[in-house]
């Protein structure tokens, strides 16, 4: 087979003319972080409402949680992202849809791509937040009752805290998720890093160098983050109660 | 807001389903068969006793979900030609066709998603089925395919279609290919009559529906299979 092996390209200077092909990726990983971060804020603050909504007694507030969650579950995000890139500007009034076209480069994309994913996800972590509360027994909720709180208290000071303590394992997942998915805003123009590590391709026609990179990267990004989120879960545990610091027993 | 012609939509009608959403479809049945086939050896391989087993169906199962889809499709775009001129002995990278190329990326990358929800449904048969298995003289793969496996499959149906649903969401990043599926096909009636709006609407609105109607059989099936049990 007559594949030319080069590794040294990535210290060459990219196309942009200004940084190595090492630099874009990583500056394309820059914008990974960055969408993902902006993104899980609002998937983790909409999905903690819309999950909080689904296990209220209010039988319209779940209607309107599950209606959410199947919405956006059921279309891919590669439709959603078109939906927020090329469809929202049109059938908004037309002087916010022009000043919404003509953002700078990086910022037209970057923002329907914060949008969208955060709103997909925000779907999945209110599965995740429902089904936390929903695990925690009832004697919880009906303590805090005959406790006299009010129900947003019941849910800031008795149910939310355990809740989010129990969920933190498929958060963490969903956190991974988030990052691999802002791959896909490479299709309305957002360059990450897998968009960097095609453009390497296209200009150098070193595919796999470029791809192995990537895949290395996401792969210690993945590391780090299941790192991060197993000391977060060790450091919020309550002894005695799930989670680590309960399996191994003396912990306290 | 008056400029919108839904009638775009109606007149690529033929075009949208008999082009694009059979290869949707196609690819989406393919791959779920390929991808659980292919699955459930990982899972077997990772619950085997023996290290150089499980090591590296562990080691490919973590690789594939650790990295994006769309890496994944880029990758075998470009490997597959190479591996399929190793294995003819070609000197040159053979040429493979949008529809083997990608049917072959979702097989491999879906497998580990379905080796995962098949190893867990192995674990769902009891350790004592598989002694009882042994003691009537079955060897291993008799004791897998007469009495583990049926069972594994039947507690797990609901979750691998549940999987089968995403992974008929997930083709359309094919789209990055620009493979004339149901979207890539939607895309391209849109970017041919300037219609953006009418078709990724109406992409979104045939996306939902299909997803949506399984995902309601598939709660049905699991209420049967629920009460069965």
């Amino acid at each position: 087979m007559n594949y030319n092996w080069n590794w040294k390209i990535f210290f060459e200077v990219s196309a942009d003319g200004r940084h190595t092909w090492l630099t874009t990726l990583f500056i394309g990983l820059g914008w990974t972080l960055l969408t993902a971060l902006c993104a899980g804020v609002i998937a983790f603050l909409l999905g903690s409402i819309l999950g909080v909504m689904r296990t209220t007694p209010n039988k319209w507030a779940v209607r309107f949680g599950n209606a959410y969650v199947e919405f956006f579950r059921n279309i891919p995000l590669l439709v959603q992202l078109f939906l927020w890139f090329f469809v929202l500007p049109e059938l908004l009034p037309k002087g916010i849809g022009n000043s919404i076209k003509q953002m700078t480069p990086p910022w037209a994309s970057f923002v329907p791509a914060v949008l969208g994913l955060g709103l997909f996800t925000a779907a999945r972590v209110s599965e995740q937040v429902r089904a936390g509360i929903q695990a925690l027994s009832r004697g919880q909720g009906q303590a805090g009752t005959a406790l006299g709180l009010t129900l947003p208290q019941r849910y800031r000071y008795v149910l939310l805290p355990m809740a989010y303590r129990i969920i933190m394992p498929p958060l963490t997942s969903e956190t991974m998720n988030l990052i691999k998915n802002t791959s896909v805003a490479l299709t309305i123009g957002l360059v990450e890093l897998t968009a960097a590590a095609r453009s390497m391709q296209e200009f150098t026609f070193q595919v796999f160098e470029a791809f192995t990179a990537a895949t290395v990267i996401y792969v210690v990004v993945n590391l780090i983050v299941v790192n991060l989120m197993r000391w977060l879960e060790k450091s919020i545990a309550v002894p005695g109660f799930i989670g680590p610091a309960a399996v191994g027993g003396g912990a306290h | 807001m008056g400029a919108f012609d839904f009638g775009v939509i109606e007149r690529s009608l033929g075009y949208l389903f008999r082009e694009g959403m059979t290869f949707t479809l196609t690819l989406t049945g393919l791959a779920a068969v390929g991808g659980i086939i292919f699955g459930t050896l990982l899972a077997m391989m990772r619950l085997s006793s023996h290290k150089w087993l499980s090591l590296p169906a562990t080691g490919y199962v973590n690789l594939m979900r650790s990295i994006p889809l769309l890496l994944v499709i880029f990758w075998f775009y470009f490997l597959v030609p190479y591996i399929g001129a190793w294995i003819l002995g070609s000197p040159r990278p053979i040429q493979v066709g949008a529809f083997a190329s990608s049917l072959i990326t979702f097989t491999m990358f879906e497998a580990a998603y379905y080796s995962e929800i098949m190893r867990a449904g192995i674990q769902s048969v009891s350790r004592g089925q598989v002694w009882a298995g042994y003691a009537l003289g079955l060897d291993y793969w008799q004791t897998m395919a007469k009495v583990v496996l049926p069972q594994a499959f039947r507690n797990m149906i609901p979750i691998l279609l549940t999987q089968t649903i995403i992974l008929f969401q997930d083709t359309s990043l094919v789209y990055v290919l620009s493979i004339t599926d149901f979207l890539g096909a939607a895309s391209k009636i849109a970017q041919r009559d300037g219609r953006l709006v009418e078709m990724y609407l109406f992409a979104a609105l045939v996306y939902f529906l299909v997803s949506f109607a399984l995902s309601l059989l598939v709660k049905r099936l699991q209420a049967k299979i629920a009460i069965i049990r």
